[in-house]
């Protein structure tokens, strides 16, 4: 099968190699048109929020990348933990460090608008305190990772912790949008569609899918290095670097 | 069965456990770790007095008094069927803060029945809609929203 070919790092890299390029390109174009759109082609002021507002194209596609990616991180090191597949763990572990970004950008960027807006930095409600906790899943993730020398017993470690704290996904997603409102209150408002601006929308969405293409490309681009690392020692690296 | 179906299985179970923590979790919030207390559990005596505790709901239209003197704010929290709680707090509100808005406040009820408030926070919703729009769609969808949207 052509599609197994590519799961292993000797064919996997220099496809990674070919496709780097097109994600930096799309991460690129589609942020500029997705942040120039948010900025200028939306509404200067909305019902009960001013202008920083605006902050909410980042802070909506920071936030979902970091849910998504904790996702894919969980997904190759299940696949590993079944198939014992080497590049599977290996992009597990190159996901982790761009989720933890995206999750800090998350973090950062909603302090700064709660504190515009709700009026503090900082609140110990579900969403907020279920986001924070994603974070430190990220940095115990990385940290279990570089604590174990051997590689195969680091990967296989970290991918049940990433596992375990999976709980926390759809809690994340319901802290804020559980059927009935008085259940859940909580500060952070809830996640929906239905009342946003067409224009907010499009910047939204082009925004996030620009942090998309962004986060495979330095995703891909790990993964890389992570192979060479783990390959030192085989026929194909030593041919690669006597071209 | 072969090793990488044995493997299958435990990821399988590893899974429907973590599932499980995470509904379990979810229904928890329901009750014990219910951050905000509503107007409604104030009156019926469900919170503890002289604790911190959070008040969320609506800030009663026409509520909201300031004082002349001092640094300090008056207003009523309403959920929209009735209940409803005075607040005093001696802080500066947000920007946000807006009578017919949700709001949370942090502080201690006192026997006199004022939630005293070392903090006020304000709510906003998930509409991300201009001033025109949201005029344009009240008028298509004329009737009011359902009641419950008071500590959203």
């Amino acid at each position: 099968m052509s599609l197994f070919k590519y799961s292993a790092p000797m064919n996997f890299y220099p496809l990674a190699g070919r496709l780097i390029p097109l994600f930096w390109i799309a991460a690129l174009l589609l942020i500029a048109f997705g942040l120039y759109w948010g900025f200028f082609e939306t509404p200067y002021v909305l019902s009960d929020q001013k202008q920083y507002y605006h902050i909410l194209f980042v802070h909506v596609a920071a936030s979902w990348m970091g849910m998504w990616l904790y996702g894919m991180m969980v997904f190759w090191g299940l696949v590993g933990l079944i198939f014992n597949t080497r590049l599977s763990f290996m992009m597990a572990k190159a996901t982790a460090v761009t989720g933890a970004l995206m999750q800090l950008i998350a973090l950062v960027s909603g302090a700064v608008w709660g504190k515009v807006s709700w009026g503090t930095w900082w609140e110990w409600d579900p969403r907020l305190t279920l986001s924070l906790i994603l974070m430190f899943l990220y940095i115990g993730y990385i940290a279990l990772q570089s604590a174990i020398d051997d590689p195969r017993r680091a990967d296989k470690a970290s991918a049940v912790l990433a596992l375990l704290g999976s709980a926390v996904l759809p809690v994340i997603y319901y802290s804020v949008n559980c059927p009935n409102p008085n259940e859940c209150a909580s500060l952070h408002q809830e996640s929906s569609f239905k009342g946003v601006e067409f224009n907010i929308l499009l910047a939204m969405l082009v925004t996030a899918l620009g942090f998309w293409a962004y986060s495979f490309a330095t995703i891909l681009m790990r993964v890389r290095n992570i192979i060479l690392e783990r390959e030192i020692n085989t026929q194909w690296v030593a041919q690669l670097s006597k071209n | 069965m072969k090793a990488r179906q044995k493997r299958m299985v435990f990821v399988a179970l590893g899974l429907v456990a973590v599932m499980g923590a995470s509904f379990l979790i979810s229904k928890a919030m329901k009750g014990n770790l219910a951050y905000l207390y509503a107007p409604e559990a104030v009156l019926a005596g469900d919170v503890p007095q002289g604790k911190l505790i959070r008040l969320g709901g609506l800030v009663k239209e026409g509520s909201l008094k300031r004082s002349d003197s001092a640094l300090e704010a008056r207003f009523i929290v309403t959920d929209n069927r009735g209940h409803e709680v005075t607040v005093v707090t001696h802080k500066i509100l947000p920007d946000l803060f807006k009578e017919g808005k949700s709001s949370v406040s942090r502080g201690q009820l006192k026997a006199d029945g004022i939630f005293y408030a070392e903090e006020v926070l304000a709510k906003h919703d998930a509409n991300y809609m201009p001033e025109e729009v949201k005029d344009v769609l009240k008028k298509e969808h004329s009737p009011a929203q359902p009641v419950t949207e008071g500590t959203k």
